[in-house]
């Protein structure tokens, strides 16, 4: 089912593009040895090439160069071999040279895409391959700081200069859900390669999301851009209010303005920041202070030597290599920190047990998504993450193949192992928390109940097969919980005939 | 006592490593020297106890029997564009005026490190936007010549017009210039001495005050060929700071000197053969010819067709990146900064802009804007880009001729001082002869061709292939060995 906005004379279609920029990870600065880490002291991560002081020059930083490569063939896209800086020339105060370096007619990263999955819930009945144009590198701009005098603003010039990936989709997106799922997809992607952390709070990704609205069929219509959206929700909420409010204002007579606008998260509006009239002219131009950015093919294969296996890859893999659900596929491979701890803990308990990673994998995955989630979610601070090691996971997960705990112990062994940190064998051991599967123990509390329960064995073995269950729980009961289900099962059959 | 102030970069190194006499002696002598001549305004601030720190520590190397740099015990002057530590850098203009760098830049650097010392700090065109010296902050340089018969004050060219007054004028052996469109060579032409602009890249543009970026580059201006090399070889040199600085040995100029020029063949462009160009330009001209033949040289006509698009093409391209380079004066963290009662951010960019930049350098931004901006970028920035790459080609054709090429340096001798105001584009064609080459990228420098009938100054110009610094000094040997030029200007000052 499509998103439509239903307006007074029809429905409605929006049209979505997002230019996503997303921090380099690197220790320095695009053009200069300036440290980029966060939450410094003002203005302390600042050289003289960012000061723009008399005679600096911008020295490009073959990591930052790297890393967008990187994330354009995670992308899939052409890399451009040959590409160049240009300057985008403004005033302001966080913009100390007077132009920001980017590239505008030669960008480093060209055509490429990427694959938003199915998922009805959230309104996307089928998957969707979303155009990227290109990637281009640029220079971000200091941090204006206005609480800190009551008549002047103070400038931080600690951002000034680090290296931002500029992402700009085609205007393919046709809903809030489905620009929500694009940002989600390229932010894992891009944690995956590693180019970029991916924390939109610090400010390390953030969108400009242009939205225009069309009966459907029609042309493109006029599109606004709203400006630095921080969050997947604040995307999706732009989009909602931008398309009605360009949807009501055309129906009622009016025309939607191509113009840059601000989003209040507060209300959820957005509000115009600088109109047509008002839009700057950059003046670019190539950068006379940089050489065009040539890259060899050695330094191309470095880069695509030294990507990872990548979400979608990752998840067929899983699926068909693991043979586990699409459901677990999908969830285990969405954030990297997620599949990072499965394959760790997929690795040990394979090894633990003797056998290959496929026979394993859905038992892994199970107790990896959902038992120990739920363990340590019902612990809360009681409970210490650091316990949680993958070998002790392992030594879990191995005690319950063999039989020799089950899944109840499973959880009430890791619980402690949370808690305390002890080894999960000697938990077990010292705790009693094994199940017993001495077939003559079992066969004697069998014996008992068959023996005490005469007439049901009787209407059992008539053919009333639902009793079995009784049959189980009883003799549970009369273990007390310890017995292994398996050899209960199969001691019972054998002595109900 | 050996009169210091007439001897050359190579006589001073020399003389010091000999123990003729010390680098103090030679530092106080032109400290002297400068002091004495403060009515040519060539200087911006003069640092007497920065070139006698420099000679001692020379002695004392001396004295250890430590090797010494290439230019052990110079005393030179710095243009004022070079970023100084410690030591105020202006570019010439009001809205840098205060400005004491916390760096050293590269090429001063590079200097400091081969045993030169400073004097001070040269005037200039501001921010080298200029060919006479007439727009900076801190008043015009009077050229130490002055035609026969006439006291009128001339100008020394520029933007180095504080360096060709200085080494013209015997104030310093020898003096860093920046060449943009001519910026050596021009002032270098109208005061009689030797002015090299080297390959685009050579010498780091890291700490130099930008004009226009893909232009700018740094040369020495001395008195004698040999001192250019020498000095040359000092200033250059790759630096990962620069990301256009050329990654190439610096190769033995002087050690390479060769005034023999068998095998040679020269070019003689026939359109720098201008409509107008005095007479006495074109004799010196000739007499080049038949210098370089006499070295051995065969001479060839070749032809470079676009050459009448350089300038033009130059008025475009400088201005449009000064435009940009210039944006970071905007009176936020250093120099000058005007902030009316009351004002807003753009008002005190407008007020600091308004009062920090002289007419010349506003003309230029206003002209740079322009050229880049949304409907006449095309028309204006990509043509004049695509004549830079026809005139770097009509070079690269020409070589398959010629091994350099020999043409006058300027259109004219020196001018009075205010006779161009107010005609910019008069002023702007003393470049036309020059501007190529920048275009391009090439090596090139000024040499002295005699006096014209004025007694004043007129200079050839050699234009080498890329990297081929070498052959344009061997051939600018050539001619300074025939032309026996010695003429010095009379002083008058002080």
């Amino acid at each position: 089912m499509s998103y439509r906005i239903q307006g007074a004379t029809g429905e409605w279609e929006v049209v979505i593009g997002l230019e996503v920029h997303a921090q380099v990870t690197s220790k320095a600065k695009l053009f200069s040895g300036a440290s980029t880490a966060f939450g410094s002291e003002p203005n302390s991560n600042v050289s003289l090439v960012d000061a723009a002081m008399p005679g600096m020059l911008p020295v490009p930083n073959r990591e930052c160069i790297r890393q967008a490569v990187r994330t354009g063939m995670a992308i899939e896209a052409e890399i451009n071999k040959w590409s160049r800086f240009d300057r985008k020339n403004y005033f302001y105060a966080d913009l100390p040279q007077g132009y920001q370096i980017s590239q505008l007619y030669h960008p480093l990263v060209g055509e490429g895409q990427l694959l938003i999955e199915a998922d009805e819930k959230a309104g996307i009945p089928e998957d969707k391959v979303i155009g990227i144009e290109r990637i281009h590198v640029e220079q971000d701009a200091g941090k204006l700081m206005h609480d800190q005098h009551p008549t002047m603003s103070y400038v931080d010039l600690n951002r000034c200069g680090v290296a931002l990936m500029e992402i700009v989709s085609r205007p393919d997106m046709r809903s809030p859900a489905e620009a929500g799922a694009y940002v989600r997809k390229l932010r894992s992607i891009l944690r995956y390669v590693g180019s970029c952390d991916g924390n939109m709070e610090e400010g390390s990704m953030r969108a400009d999301v242009n939205v225009s609205v069309r009966r459907i069929g029609d042309e493109l219509g006029t599109r606004t851009e709203t400006k630095n959206v921080n969050s997947v929700r604040f995307v999706m909420q732009v989009i909602e209010f931008e398309a009605n409010r360009q949807v009501d204002l055309i129906e009622n007579g009016g025309t939607v303005e191509q113009e840059t606008r601000l989003f209040d998260p507060g209300t959820g509006t957005t509000r115009t920041m600088r109109s047509k009239e008002d839009a700057h002219d950059y003046r670019y131009f190539p950068d006379p202070d940089l050489l065009p950015l040539e890259l060899e093919d050695s330094f191309l294969e470095e880069c695509r030597a030294s990507l990872p296996e990548l979400p979608d890859a990752k998840r067929q893999r899983y699926e068909n290599v693991l043979g586990l659900t699409p459901y677990n596929a999908r969830e285990l491979t969405a954030e990297v920190e997620t599949f990072a701890r499965f394959e760790t803990l997929l690795a040990a308990t394979a090894s633990a047990i003797g056998k290959d990673e496929k026979a394993v994998a859905t038992q892994v995955a199970n107790w990896a998504l959902s038992v120990a989630p739920g363990v340590m979610k019902s612990l809360g601070d009681e409970g210490d993450p650091a316990h949680a090691t993958a070998e002790a996971q392992a030594k879990i997960l191995k005690m319950q193949v063999d039989g020799e705990i089950s899944g109840g112990q499973a959880k009430e062994i890791f619980e402690l192992v949370l808690k305390t940190g002890r080894d999960p064998a000697e938990i077990a051991e010292a705790e009693g928390l094994k199940q017993v599967s001495d077939t003559g123990a079992i066969e004697a509390a069998i014996d008992d109940i068959l023996a005490a329960n005469a007439d049901k064995v009787e209407q059992y073995r008539g053919g009333k097969d639902k009793l079995f269950g009784f049959f189980v729980g009883q003799t549970m009961k009369a273990m007390q919980g310890k017995a292994n289900p398996q050899v209960v099962n199969q001691l019972l059959k054998q002595k109900l005939g | 006592m050996t009169e210091f102030t007439q001897m050359g970069v190579a006589d001073i190194r020399d003389g010091v490593a000999a123990g003729d006499f010390t680098a103090r002696e030679v530092a106080e002598s032109f400290n002297a020297q400068v002091a004495a001549a403060a009515e040519l305004g060539a200087f911006i601030v003069t640092t007497p106890d920065k070139a006698l720190d420099a000679a001692d520590a020379v002695d004392a190397a001396r004295a250890r029997g430590e090797a010494l740099g290439k230019m052990a015990g110079v005393p030179i002057g710095m243009k004022d564009l070079f970023a100084t530590k410690g030591v105020q850098t202006t570019a010439a203009s009001h809205i840098l005026e205060g400005f004491i760098p916390p760096y050293e830049s590269t090429v001063s650097a590079n200097l400091w490190a081969a045993g030169a010392g400073m004097l001070g700090k040269l005037n200039m065109d501001q921010f080298a936007m200029g060919s006479s010296n007439e727009t900076s902050h801190f008043g015009s340089v009077k050229s130490p010549w002055r035609k026969d018969g006439s006291n009128a004050a001339l100008t020394p060219g520029g933007s180095s017009g504080g360096s060709s007054a200085a080494v013209a004028a015997r104030l310093c052996p020898a003096a860093t210039g920046t060449d943009t469109g001519g910026s050596i060579r021009q002032p270098a032409a109208i005061t009689g001495i030797t002015g090299i602009k080297p390959t685009y890249g050579r010498c780091s543009r890291w700490g130099v005050v930008a004009f226009a970026s893909s232009l700018d580059q740094a040369g020495p201006m001395a008195r004698s060929v040999k001192d250019c090399a020498i000095m040359l070889e000092a200033m250059a040199g790759f630096d990962p700071k620069d990301a256009t600085s050329l990654d190439m040995e610096v190769p033995e100029w002087e050690a390479h000197l060769s005034a023999d020029l068998s095998g040679k063949t020269i070019g003689i462009p026939r359109e720098y053969r201008m409509d107008g160009t005095p007479q006495d330009i074109l004799d010196s001209w000739e007499r080049g010819k038949e210098w370089l033949k006499d070295a051995g040289a065969k001479i060839v006509d070749i032809t470079l067709p676009h050459t009448k698009y350089a300038l033009p093409a130059y008025y475009i391209i400088a201005p449009a990146e000064a435009s940009s380079n210039l944006a970071r004066y905007d009176g936020v963290r250093y120099g000058l900064r005007d902030l009316p009662e009351g004002a807003g951010l753009q008002d005190m960019y407008a007020a600091t802009r308004a009062a920090g930049f002289g007419d010349e350098v506003k003309r230029r931004i206003l002209i740079g804007t322009y050229v880049l901006s949304a409907g006449f970028y095309d028309a204006y920035y990509n043509q004049a880009q695509k004549i830079r790459t026809l005139v770097a080609r009509d070079f690269e054709q020409a070589w398959s001729q010629c091994d350099l090429i020999l043409a006058p340096t300027t259109p004219n001798s020196a001018f009075a001082l205010d006779e161009m105001q107010g005609d910019p584009l008069a002023m702007y064609l003393n470049d036309v002869f020059a501007v190529p080459a920048s275009l391009a990228g090439l090596p090139a420098m000024s040499v002295p061709g005699g006096l014209n009938s004025d007694g004043l100054p007129l200079g050839l110009q050699l234009i080498g292939k890329p990297f081929d610094e070498q052959g344009v000094l061997d051939a600018g040997l050539a001619i300074e060995q025939r032309s026996g030029f010695d003429a010095q200007p009379d002083k008058w000052w002080a």
